[in-house]
């Protein structure tokens, strides 16, 4: 009987951990952003599902910061909706704040604070108040257990930047959000904090990321989007990408000035002086092409064949769109 | 409401931590003033038969140092993390706009109210101060600091550098405190600027704090406290439907 008193409150909760757990991430809905007459973002629909390792790329002034700034409500879209496991950024700011931590792109601090005050008020920002264990395993991971008590200001770069990773983690957010957090941090750093974010994703955080380092977004992450002049112009697998834009890279430095007609087809954009880049579907052209450079009395001083990567597919996404 | 004690702690913790500058440092200028106007013209100036014009200048003087610093409180922890950027912590976290506008309000009323108490704790080391009614004195203590606190608020949100906080505090605050009473009974001046005395919100905060300790003023001491009572509400609606929107906050 006395179970049967809590029931409809119980069945009220099964229902919305139901719910919570059906939630996407991240969703956003025709998004849209101006700043006086510079669109920032133009109609974005996207959507991050739960446990997703997903990238969001693109060039400087795309729209990446801009679109994190409005899913951690640090400004308000002119029109669509947001929202953090279900819950809207502007309607119910509290409960998506809760869901989300953000490491912001710029470095910064508060000079009055050491780290372990800086991460005890943001802990309690967040309502979180015995927290130690989990502050203990963070600062150990991020290598800050002997900075603890040193005044923010006295830091290094690098060391200020794994105290912004931490202050986005005190809570232990469902969703985290990192904004190139490897901008100007030491390979050790860089890698050590790569580890740590898959074994968050491992244990089902979402996390979603941007940076300017392709080749991580290509090994850590299972989607990708790419942003161009505020708009979408890329959302797929990064399986899918990949194969969309699939082929063999063969970069070339002869000394010929003028590259045989029959060539000029497979001839991609060079992004270095005096190589020529092309895209080929098969390994077998490789030799037909070199054939035709011996044809016109070119000599071959150097040669790189590769598979294409994430970086082929983000210029060609840039470029082509 | 761990949230809402937090931000407030951190703002308590930031102004203690340079406790000399922002409780020690007004108390000495206090002081200071004290001497040398009660020196100049305490032979000159008869404000109340029965009070001495140094033990006039007391209240006024500690009223003065209490609106400053509450208002230099919050205008500067404002304008502090915006310009080095680090409000974003603030701005991130799960606070309601109403524990955000709270926080800042009481942390800027408590310096503000110990700046004040030092300075009559501090004067009362030289002079016997009377005391004619508490209430008075911390009623308006408490409102005239939670005002001073919601201008630097507004002053620290509208701002985008510390110049414009300063062309608030020095070209606004500043001449209204010294235009209210602080060293005068405003039924010194001709009839025109005491008219004008009458529309300055800070006149009737220090008048009614002087009322508490002396048992006369220059206005009913009811009207003063309708006056600041109701300054205090408007500014505190105003700040924090100023928060509410996002204002040079969140864009």
């Amino acid at each position: 009987m006395g179970l049967l008193k809590f029931y409809p409150w119980v069945m009220v909760e099964v229902v919305r951990a139901f719910n919570n757990s059906m939630q996407p991430a991240l969703e956003i809905k025709g998004i849209n952003k101006s700043y006086g007459s510079f669109k920032a973002l133009t109609d974005i629909d996207l959507k991050v599902e739960q446990g997703e390792f997903f990238a969001l790329l693109g060039p400087n002034g795309a729209g990446k910061t801009t679109l994190i700034s409005i899913l951690a409500g640090l400004c308000v879209a002119d029109s669509g909706g947001a929202f953090v496991m279900g819950n809207n950024v502007v309607e119910e700011y509290q409960k998506s704040r809760l869901n989300l931590g953000v490491v912001p792109q710029e470095l910064v601090y508060d000079p009055f604070f050491t780290v372990r005050e800086m991460l005890s008020i943001q802990s309690g920002y967040f309502g979180c108040r015995k927290n130690h264990h989990w502050i203990e395993e963070l600062t150990d991971k991020l290598g800050l257990t002997s900075k603890m008590d040193e005044n923010m200001r006295t830091l290094s770069g690098g060391m200020k930047r794994r105290v912004l990773v931490a202050q986005a983690l005190v809570h232990k957010p469902p969703v985290i959000i990192l904004d190139e957090p490897t901008a100007g941090v030491d390979v050790e750093l860089r890698k050590s904090l790569w580890e740590f974010m898959k074994h968050l994703n491992s244990q089902g955080h979402t996390i979603v990321l941007t940076t300017h380092y392709l080749e991580e977004a290509e090994v850590l992450c299972e989607r990708v989007g790419m942003l161009k002049d505020g708009r979408l112009a890329a959302l797929d697998t990064t399986r899918n990408l990949l194969k969309r834009f699939s082929g063999i890279r063969l970069s070339l430095r002869t000394n010929g000035k003028v590259l045989p007609y029959v060539l000029q087809k497979h001839l991609v954009e060079s992004d270095v002086d005096d190589e020529w880049v092309f895209r080929l579907s098969d390994y077998s052209e490789v030799e037909s092409i070199l054939a035709e450079l011996r044809l016109a009395k070119h000599a071959v001083f150097s040669l790189d064949l590769r598979e294409a990567d994430l970086e082929d597919v983000f210029f060609s996404v840039i470029k082509d769109k | 409401m761990t949230g809402f004690y937090t931000l407030l702690y951190k703002e308590l913790l930031r102004f203690w931590r340079v406790v000399f500058q922002t409780v020690a440092a007004p108390i000495l200028t206090a002081l200071l003033y004290l001497l040398i106007f009660s020196h100049v013209l305490m032979d000159r100036v008869t404000v109340y038969s029965e009070v001495s014009y140094t033990e006039f200048l007391i209240p006024g003087l500690a009223m003065m140092s209490l609106l400053q610093n509450a208002f230099a409180n919050s205008s500067s922890s404002i304008i502090q993390s915006k310009v080095t950027g680090n409000i974003v912590f603030l701005l991130l976290a799960p606070l309601s706009n109403f524990q955000f506008f709270l926080a800042y309000l009481l942390a800027s009323v408590i310096r503000g109210v110990s700046v004040g108490l030092g300075v009559v704790l501090a004067s009362s080391v030289f002079l016997v101060i009377s005391i004619f009614n508490p209430l008075w004195i911390l009623g308006f203590a408490f409102l005239g600091a939670g005002i001073l606190a919601c201008l630097g608020l507004i002053a620290g949100i509208w701002a985008e550098k510390f110049d414009q906080v300063a062309v608030f505090q020095n070209f606004i605050i500043m001449p209204m405190t010294f235009l209210s009473g602080v060293f005068y009974s405003i039924h010194s001046l001709p009839q025109f600027w005491q008219e004008i005395s009458r529309i300055n919100p800070f006149f009737y905060m220090i008048d009614g704090f002087r009322y508490g300790f002396f048992g006369e003023s220059d206005v009913s001491p009811m009207i003063s406290l309708v006056v600041v009572s109701l300054v205090f509400l408007f500014l505190s609606f105003v700040t924090f439907n100023i928060i509410k929107s996002g204002y040079k906050l969140r864009n």
